[in-house]
């Protein structure tokens, strides 16, 4: 019987072979924190060490509440600044550079092979670059600080092969959405999710990267992809570690098998409150929105912002609604920036943000009012999700948000392609 | 963690998420343990911060926790008291978090379908059961790895008994 990419990654860490639903001890290659390090460091305090095991294994990136909105939230960056220099930690990203995960993937940690974890429930991104990586809490993260290692269960697989040609004005997102629609949000709890298939081979690393982060949203552990070609380029000049490509092999045992051929599809969206509320764009079209948002660590790269500057260039946004733009980070941004993509957004009527996570969580820069609406190419919509508990939040595609914000109402946005 | 513990249950449907468990626009402000025992479930049951009062089971629905990995989503519970949370499941982290801050997760289907609200229920860890007036459900017992670390109180404490700190 062959091995799953998540017991050949396992196997090798503990260095023996594994088998899912074992419980083993393992010592992550990176550990993830955003602004939630502050709290993090404080709960490292307790253990009573003075310094940090591994320091090099840190990567620490502003992003959440970028820059600081209020005096607590500098207070809590300025703390990270002093840690960060107290413990010599070497991979320290500040305010000006972008979201965590795409921050991590464009520096060169998300790497084949990687176990990666981090205090963010979508740290499952790099997947998207064959790397294991999981989301955990603060106090686990706080206790590979001290210890270098963390109890994790081995998960069984769920393999998703992606069929067909995507059909005009249909992403990785709308994809992605059906297959949450289609399972549920506990339809992969504690699993890992392979995706696979001819399609899954022709998608971006951009692309790869919307199904990774929203395989969080089925509750999986991990979701991966295998590396190619793509992956390899990418990754080439940016590698911060030796890495090691892990596939599963042909006859690895799977705990179940999905197919979705897409050919048919038309865009989809998760309407509130929850992101397996999904219906085709056909059903929710008219609904009035007052705000759309363009970015997030799941659409907010060169590859989203051009799909939505597509629909936008020359267009004016409606009376009355707003449209914020995030690209996912600087490097991101300036690309967007030599394309025109941010001139196209500014003269539509959008406000064009630093890259950050912006009020996709809810905590600044655009929140909602009670009573409003919102579209959005975040990756959650739960009550209360972007400021008020009294607003509404629908998902979707960067082209169906560029396509809404234009009309007032959800839209399809093939009638822009 | 004691081995039988007895109290009154929370009830409530599936799905439970961490923004409604704890709204993110308290996660990054720093807040007291009774502050954020003030918003626990404040978006689900402006209630239950009121009322709850300590040693109260939670008892809810499928995939309880989804969602953000921000442990307030847990430690709002815990600073309100709450001594277990029964689910028909639970979201990945969410259960990690719980298990680290000491509190028992529970999975048992019959069980969050048979208990109400309001009623009063026991726990015995050691015999895996649920005990409620009218019956008895069994649950797993936890793996070893888990016990160690509820036992200790929750992952610092764990931890800090695997440096040698304590």
């Amino acid at each position: 019987m062959g091995e799953t990419f998540v017991q050949k990654v396992f196997s090798r860490k503990v260095g023996k072979k594994v088998i899912p639903s074992e419980i083993v001890v393992v010592e992550p290659d990176f550990v993830l924190s955003h602004d939630n390090a502050a709290p993090i460091s404080k709960i490292f305090g307790k253990f009573g060490v003075e310094k940090i095991k591994y320091p090099e294994r840190l990567v620490i990136i502003l992003d959440h509440t970028v820059p600081a909105p209020t005096e607590v939230e500098a207070g809590n960056h300025k703390l990270i600044r002093e840690f960060v220099k107290e413990q010599n930690i070497p991979n320290f990203y500040d305010v000006n550079t972008g979201i965590c995960h795409q921050v991590l993937s464009e520096k060169g940690y998300a790497l084949p092979g990687k176990i990666i974890l981090g205090s963010d429930s979508h740290t499952t991104t790099y997947g998207a670059f064959g790397a294991f990586s999981a989301g955990i809490g603060r106090t686990e993260v706080a206790s590979i600080w001290a210890t270098g290692e963390l109890w994790m269960r081995v998960p069984e697989t769920i393999r998703i092969i992606l069929k067909g040609d995507l059909p005009k004005g249909v992403y990785a997102k709308d994809v992605i959405l059906h297959i949450i629609g289609e399972i549920g949000a506990d339809g992969a709890t504690y699993k890992a999710v392979e995706f696979t298939g001819e399609l899954a081979d022709k998608f971006s690393i951009a692309s790869r990267m919307v199904f990774s982060n929203m395989a969080a949203e089925m509750g999986a552990k991990a979701g991966y992809f295998h590396p190619d070609d793509k992956t390899i380029e990418f990754i080439k000049d940016i590698a911060k570690a030796d890495y090691e490509i892990l596939k599963s092999d042909p006859d690895a045992e799977y705990e179940k098998t999905l197919e979705f051929d897409v050919s048919n599809l038309i865009p989809q969206i998760a309407k509130p409150h929850t992101v397996d509320n999904v219906s085709p764009v056909n059903e929710v079209e008219g609904t009035k929105i007052h705000q759309g948002l363009i970015g997030t660590c799941t659409n907010g790269r060169v590859e989203d912002l051009e799909e939505a500057a597509k629909i936008l260039k020359g267009k004016k946004i409606k009376e009355g609604v707003r449209c914020l733009v995030f690209a996912a980070s600087m490097q991101e941004y300036i690309k967007a920036l030599k394309k025109g993509l941010i001139e196209v957004f500014a003269k539509a009527g959008c406000i064009v943000m630093n890259p950050g996570c912006g009020p996709c969580l809810g905590a600044h820069e655009g929140v909602l009012a009670p009573g409003e609406t919102a579209i959005s190419t975040a990756n959650r919509n739960f009550k209360g999700r972007m400021g008020s508990r009294e607003a509404f939040v629908y998902l979707g595609s960067p082209a169906t948000v560029a396509a809404s914000v234009i009309e007032g109402e959800i839209t399809d946005p093939r009638k822009y392609l | 963690m004691a081995d039988k513990i007895k109290g009154k249950v929370w009830k409530y449907g599936d799905g439970v998420n961490t923004d409604v468990l704890y709204p993110g626009k308290y996660t990054y402000k720093n807040l007291t343990p009774e502050e954020i025992a003030s918003h626990a479930l404040e978006d689900l049951d402006p209630d239950f911060s009121k009322k709850a009062q300590k040693g109260d089971i939670i008892v809810a629905g499928k995939n309880f926790g989804m969602g953000s990995s921000r442990e307030q989503a847990v430690t709002a519970l815990k600073y309100k008291g709450v001594a277990a949370i029964i689910a028909k499941s639970f979201s990945r982290i969410y259960f990690r978090n719980a298990i680290n801050q000491g509190i028992p997760a529970i999975q048992s289907e019959q069980a969050s379908d048979a208990i109400e609200n309001g009623e009063i229920i026991e726990i015995d860890f050691k015999n895996g059961k649920i005990i409620t007036e009218k019956r008895e459900f069994s649950f797993p017992s936890f793996p070893e790895k888990m016990v160690e670390i509820l036992e200790a109180g929750g992952l610092v404490e764990y931890t800090k008994k695997k440096l040698g700190k304590n």
